[in-house]
């Protein structure tokens, strides 16, 4: 569905991303996991024409969408719940979810249809239906990650990016979150494209993963072989240091 | 416009402005209400660039200064009908605009504000120099009165509607723009760019659009200026007016329209009552933005909201201690 071909991505002299290729299969969920600065926001920003590559190919659905304006990625159906939530806060839940349909208005019995999708989102997220008329500056971490990503959802996305949900999170939240993107998954056929810090968690929920450090893909697998990976736990699980560091 | 709240808060905002002249005998009050409506015309349109798209602009003046200067020009040198030559006005005010916003929007921030700083001072040396068709630094007069059918506006009263008509025609305009999909999208750009972007605004052509729209504003405001003094000279389109007008709408309040209309009565009254302090005006004026700025750094128009606010979160804390 998705095929990024050495893709290289520059933030004026600085090379953020070196030859970056990877791949998403339809109705995969794949996470991209890395220390900070690896690059693993640079991906997501190119794909969606927020920064994009100075060269390489991305295809969607066969169709090159490289240097593509982020509006007409997202009318192709790629959705992006950007890094720290940004939500819109000084708009209500409400106001925000319209603008997640922002394209949407020309369509014909748009406002009927938007209304019945933001049903459907506080289906998904009770929570933010309790909230639907608060200002959305004023809810907790939790509850604006769900908006953003109720948001993005309203754009009728085939293909959603999320940059590090679970960024600040209590466990039980990041749990739910996880949950709707299976469900999401499941129910809409979503494809994912996952950006992690938290490795151990999103690596459970993932079919497949991408490791990256320094703007370069290091490792690729299916997730429970990247879980038991010793690089991989020694770098971003934490665990079984001790072995590793003494061997 | 977002219901029949905001329908009737309207009706009353017209009503009042219309019955005004009514309940003022002196004609020189009404003199300085009709400068208190240019003045609202020009707030709301900064404001619309930046409350609603929090793109700063340092030299809005030029705008209100092109507008004079072209109605001036076309209407006494030219012999054009005043409605066309505002209109004409108007709309190349506007494309200029929306062809320096390209390069200029791009900056953010204090680059922002600087190019347009540099902006208003390269116009307002054009307004000095290009002496064969402004006359210089000794101003531009013989301006003919607007007129519309039997009507000629050349009295405080008849100016007062001619301006205080385009104001209300204008808050009506922008009220709903800020309410409809292209506001919401203005203020998305404002809360969190990247995430405007990636649901799909056109942040950059937006940002240009709404420049170019706010540029038109102010040079309708130019126009009625050039035709209501029936002279004009370049120091009524300098650095200070910009920010003058930029102390109206922050002190008024950003990304509120009402708020741009208090900010511009204020500003534009204030120095009148204070000329019987003589030489100590511009001390107290400049304190009282201090103390504004300090202790209401929402505007004016948030003061009374806010208390409002409170009153049902303490209504709710009470229900919440008595159950």
């Amino acid at each position: 569905m998705l095929k990024l071909k050495n893709i290289n991505t520059y933030y004026g002299k600085v090379h953020a991303l070196k030859n970056v290729s990877l791949h998403l299969a339809e109705g995969e969920i794949v996470t991209l996991i890395g220390a900070n600065g690896a690059g693993k926001t640079t991906i997501l920003n190119t794909i969606s024409g927020v920064t994009p590559a100075s060269g390489g190919n991305i295809l969607f659905q066969k169709e090159e969408i490289n240097a593509l304006a982020p509006d007409r990625v997202v009318k192709l159906g790629i959705s992006q719940v950007p890094e720290g939530r940004q939500v819109f806060k000084s708009m209500t839940v409400e106001e925000n979810l319209e603008l997640g349909a922002y394209l949407r208005y020309r369509a014909r019995d748009a406002k009927a249809a938007i209304q019945k999708d933001m049903q459907e989102i506080f289906q998904l997220f009770p929570r933010l239906d309790e909230r639907r008329r608060q200002a959305a500056g004023t809810m907790s971490g939790g509850e604006q990650q769900m908006l953003a990503i109720g948001r993005a959802l309203m754009a009728r996305p085939k293909l959603l990016l999320l940059d590090e949900p679970s960024m600040g999170l209590a466990p039980l939240v990041v749990q739910e979150i996880f949950r709707v993107l299976q469900q999401l998954r499941a129910e809409r056929g979503v494809t994912i494209l996952l950006v992690e810090q938290n490795a151990k968690a999103v690596l459970k929920l993932a079919d497949r993963g991408y490791v990256l450090e320094t703007g370069k893909v290091i490792l690729e697998g299916p997730a429970d072989e990247l879980l038991e990976n010793a690089e991989v736990k020694r770098a971003y699980l934490g665990k079984d240091k001790k072995e590793i560091w003494e061997r | 416009m977002g219901g029949a709240k905001e329908l009737l808060k309207y009706g009353l905002f017209a009503a009042t402005i219309l019955l005004a002249p009514y309940l003022f005998s002196g004609s020189y009050l009404l003199n300085v209400l009709v400068f208190a409506g240019i003045n609202t015309l020009l707030a709301v349109a900064l404001n619309l660039l930046l409350g609603y798209a929090g793109q700063i602009s340092l030299g809005h003046a030029a705008f209100f200064g092109l507008g004079a200067y072209a109605s001036a020009i076309l209407t006494t040198t030219y012999d054009w009908n005043p409605w066309t030559a505002m209109a004409v006005a108007a709309l190349t005010v506007g494309a200029l605009a929306f062809a320096i916003g390209f390069p200029v929007l791009k900056l953010k921030g204090h680059y922002l504000a600087m190019a347009t700083l540099g902006l208003g001072i390269i116009i307002q040396i054009v307004f000095n120099e290009w002496v064969d068709m402004t006359d210089g630094p000794s101003g531009f007069s013989g301006i003919p009165n607007l007129t519309l059918g039997p009507l000629t506006f050349d009295s405080d009263r008849m100016n007062y509607y001619l301006v205080w008509i385009f104001v209300l025609g204008c808050v009506f305009f922008s009220l709903n723009l800020a309410n409809s999909r292209i506001g919401r999208a203005c203020r998305a750009i404002h809360d969190a760019e990247v995430a405007a972007r990636v649901v799909g605004v056109n942040a950059r052509l937006l940002k240009v659009q709404i420049f170019a729209l706010s540029a038109m504003i102010c040079a309708l405001a130019g126009s009625l200026y050039a035709h209501v003094m029936t002279f004009i000279a370049p120091s009524s389109f300098g650095f200070t007016v910009s920010v003058e007008l930029l102390t109206m709408v922050v002190i008024g309040g950003l990304g509120s329209i009402y708020g741009s209309f208090l900010g511009a009565l204020l500003l534009t009254l204030l120095p009148e009552f204070l000329s019987v302090m003589h030489d100590y005006e511009i001390v107290f004026y400049g304190g009282l933005l201090m103390v504004m700025t300090i202790f209401m750094p929402d505007g004016l128009v948030r003061v009374m909201p806010a208390l409002c606010r409170r009153l049902p979160s303490l209504r709710r804390a009470k229900e919440d201690a008595d159950a």
